[in-house]
């Protein structure tokens, strides 16, 4: 469905992304860990079309991808963002928020659309004419995942979805992706930093480092103890919490 | 074990024109010189039991313990200028993010420096002195060329050990710690915990560590403390986390994620009501 | 705002506008300025800027009413007359009534304040947003023609306008407009560029929405609050510069009773008939005054920052 061929993204004289190349297929979870700075983000914007300075080559569903998107590609390309507070106008509704990329794309039945999204992401009818401001982290998110869906894309990105969510409500976000990619039949890449939410929802896994992908391996791969990259065996290290004897390997000072 | 800080019944409420927050509800515990972890999400009164025992809450807050006492001084009663006495000095407080703790114009070395409580200060070569022996602790490197540094030249990593450095320096009994590493990466994060293990047992310290991580303060505290909504819900020791009664714990735990997890869905944590005034 | 509702006496009205769920987006936009509006009669400093503002605008109505005799009914005999029964504020040195034209000046000066803030501020925030959005050297070219208006003072600025333009209320009033655009565009523009990279911007792009879109529907209504209370601030100096275009007799021509030329030509009178340049004078001030407090109390309210 979406493959990646030695792309790479400049900064200036930073390379945030260095020849990357990774393949999704249909219906796929792709996922992608990395901590912050390694260029998994940047990854995702240029895939999503917010980013036009790059170099590779990238098709998506048969078709090449260029640095200037058309707009039937946003319909079949969406994303949601990390931040819940962030990524929702304070001036819009949630009405509004979910009527707008219909009415850029003159889609139909615009009224019965918004009406049908709000349910399938768990909020009712009740919360249609609220403000962002009116709602919850949990609340937003659903909204922010709503607006991505509403117009029928078949491929998802997801910018570290629950990074910014209480624990408690990260459960919930989970659970309605799964639900929803289930349902829809999307292919996702989902970028984290949380080894854990990666290993939950995706079937692959690329770890990432300074703008490199280091290893491609699947949930399973990542329980087993031996053949790891070390930064993988990092990151799984530093995911079961913190260990005793870490300080006692400190250096005497 | 006994107890450095006592609270009994503290309470910070919070009165505007239109309605009443009560922050902390009523919450009690003691830390002695042991790791005591305070767990809780975004609203459950976790940063605002820290603030409150060094009295540092907003001017609108409004604060009420029945018993609120570190060693031999009575907080609750303590006068702003005995606070003054307390604060930095007996009791220190690390904050999340060095970026928006430390001073932007002022050479770090000199910030570590300026924590020396005034009748320990010794000539400027031998508080320097003490300052680099301070860095060192805390696993720089390079104590000499980071002495020079500004703030924004400094890593995350660094920019918390520099702190943390910063807040012992006056050499406190109790440091209370803020969600420390929550904004450092998931591998220096490990270090920066390492190094203030380390430290808390070279100096008898008691601390406090604020997270919203459970997982995070199971494996790193002696005790942990849950709070939801104001109050605590769950005292019990790091190793038994796994065995804990309340509901709130048990749901919180069940709908993590973890590496290797094979559950098809997470089981979402329903809030009972009842939890807000047990 | 245009929509101020009054907390009523019926509770069914109160309820409607502080539902917790809002059945229909104007309900959710009345409460909005419902809350808002409480928030702003909480300032007692700024209700006392908008009675003032409400009272001129009532006189101004009201004009042919309070002052039936009109504004330039003059009787040569009682030329200079002090303040009594019979005219409440003197007469000027023509025997016309200072407050019937007093009255009818509130008209002029509301006026001209109002069809500024109508230019300059849509004009400021249309080319503020479109530099900031775009960049480049949209940015440069707008920002430089910016700049050169910027650089000479208001007064001056304006003096030359209608100097070209000749003198008369209306090409004072496209002066001043020209004048006043400039700070609102620097404003617009700068809160552009932050409003720029939110995630909200980058979420309506990647929908294909159109920049023309994306600066209307998304960020001028983020500028809006600041730029409402930049233009009430500035109401002052506008009325000011009005003021001063009419003492210079190059704004209002005679007979219109505007404020700054009643006070010019009382200027050769001071000592004797200390009224006919005190009267307007002191509206004057307290107009400024009173849109200076307005502004204040908009700005703690419409602070995006402080939304709740």
């Amino acid at each position: 469905m979406i493959t990646v061929k030695n792309l790479s993204v400049n900064f200036g004289a930073m390379r945030a992304v260095d020849d990357v190349s990774f393949d999704v297929d249909v219906e796929e979870t792709f996922g992608l860990v990395g901590e912050s700075g390694c260029g998994k983000s940047t990854l995702l914007r240029v895939l999503c079309g917010l980013n036009r300075d790059w170099h590779g080559a990238i098709t998506i569903d048969g078709s090449t991808i260029t640095p200037n998107r058309s707009r039937a590609f946003f319909k079949d390309v969406q994303m949601v963002f990390q931040d819940p507070y962030g990524s929702l106008h304070p001036r819009h509704t949630v009405n509004s928020v979910l009527s707008e990329p219909l009415v850029i794309h003159r889609m139909d039945r615009i009224d019965a659309r918004v009406a049908a999204m709000l349910d399938q992401v768990g909020l009712g009818p009740a919360f249609r004419y609220r403000y962002p401001h009116q709602l919850s982290g949990g609340q937003r998110q659903r909204l922010a995942i709503a607006r991505a869906l509403i117009l029928e894309p078949k491929v998802l990105l997801l910018d570290e979805p629950t990074s910014a969510l209480d624990v408690s409500v990260q459960a919930e976000i989970l659970n309605l992706l799964k639900d929803i990619r289930q349902m829809r039949k999307l292919t996702c890449i989902l970028v984290s930093h949380d080894l854990a939410v990666i290993s939950y929802m995706c079937q692959r896994i690329a770890v990432m480092n300074h703008g490199q992908i280091l290893e491609e391996l699947s949930p399973a791969q990542l329980t087993g103890t031996t053949g790891h990259h070390p930064y993988t065996a990092q990151l799984l290290t530093a995911s079961r919490g913190y260990d005793h004897t870490l300080a006692q390997e400190l250096p005497e000072s | 074990m006994t107890a450095q800080l006592i609270v009994e019944d503290l309470r910070v409420r919070f009165s505007t024109a239109h309605r009443v927050i009560d922050a902390v509800r009523g919450v009690s515990f003691t830390v002695g010189r042991e790791k005591v972890g305070i767990v809780g999400e975004s609203g459950s009164g976790k940063s605002m039991t820290a603030r409150a025992i060094l009295k540092l809450t907003p001017p609108q807050a409004k604060l009420a313990a029945k018993t609120l006492r570190f060693q031999e001084i009575d907080l609750a009663a303590a006068t702003e200028r005995q606070m003054l006495k307390v604060r930095g000095r007996r009791i220190s407080m690390i904050m999340q993010d060095p970026k928006f703790a430390l001073d932007p114009v002022m050479r770090v070395g000199d910030q570590i420096a300026e924590a020396i409580p005034a009748d320990r200060r010794g000539s400027r070569a031998q508080d320097r002195e003490r300052v680099l022996g301070m860095l060192d602790s805390v696993q720089i490197r390079d104590p000499k060329r980071v002495f020079e540094l500004y703030p924004h030249e400094v890593s995350g990593g660094m920019g918390q050990r520099i702190m943390i450095a910063m807040m012992l320096m006056p050499e406190p009994s109790l440091l209370i710690a803020d969600e420390p590493t929550s904004a450092l990466d998931v591998t220096v994060r490990l270090r920066v915990l390492a190094i203030l293990d380390e430290l808390a047992a070279q100096r008898h310290l008691g601390l406090i560590f604020i997270s919203h991580d459970l997982n995070l303060v199971a494996s790193f505290c002696d005790r942990v403390l849950i709070m939801y909504a104001g109050r605590i819900v769950e005292q019990c020791a790091a190793s038994e986390l796994a065995h804990a009664k309340h509901p709130y714990t048990r749901g919180l735990l069940a709908s993590l994620p973890r590496v290797g997890d094979t559950r098809g869905r997470l089981p979402v944590l329903t809030r009972d009501p009842a939890w807000l005034s047990s | 705002m245009t929509t101020i509702i009054q907390p009523s006496t019926k509770p069914t009205l109160r309820a409607w506008l502080t539902a917790d769920v809002t059945t229909s987006p104007r309900q959710a936009r009345l409460q909005r300025a419902y809350f808002g509006w409480r928030r702003l009669s909480g300032n007692h400093l700024t209700m006392f800027g908008l009675s003032v503002l409400l009272f001129l605008v009532m006189v101004a109505v009201l004009a042919p009413v309070l002052a039936p005799q009109g504004y330039d009914a003059q009787s040569l005999t009682d030329r200079l007359a002090a303040p009594s029964a019979a005219h409440w504020f003197g007469t000027d040195d023509l025997g016309r009534d200072v407050l019937a034209r007093m009255v009818y000046g509130t008209r002029v000066t509301l006026m001209i304040a109002c069809l500024v803030a109508v230019i300059a501020a849509p004009l400021g925030l249309l080319i503020g947003t479109t530099s900031g959005y775009f960049g480049g050297w949209v940015d440069i070219v707008l920002m430089r023609i910016n700049d050169v208006f910027l650089s000479f003072p208001g007064l001056i600025l304006a003096l030359g306008f209608v100097a070209a333009l000749g003198p008369g209320i209306r090409n004072a009033v496209i002066a001043i407009a020209l004048t006043a655009w400039p700070p609102i565009a620097r404003l617009a523009r700068a809160e552009t560029l932050t409003l720029r990279n939110a995630d909200y911007i980058a979420a309506v792009r990647i929908q294909g929405a159109s920049p023309l879109r994306i600066i209307l529907r998304h960020i001028v209504p983020m500028c809006l609050s600041s730029v409402i209370v930049r233009i009430t601030l500035n109401m002052a100096g506008i009325i000011l510069t009005a003021a001063a275009l009419g003492f210079l007799g190059l704004g209002a021509q005679p007979p219109m009773p505007e404020w700054g030329s009643m006070l010019a030509v009382g200027r050769a009178h001071l000592s004797g008939a200390w009224w006919v340049s005190t009267v307007p004078g002191l509206a004057i001030l307290v107009t400024s005054l009173a849109f200076n407090l307005l502004g204040d109390g908009l700005r703690d309210v419409l602070d995006p920052r402080s939304d709740t």
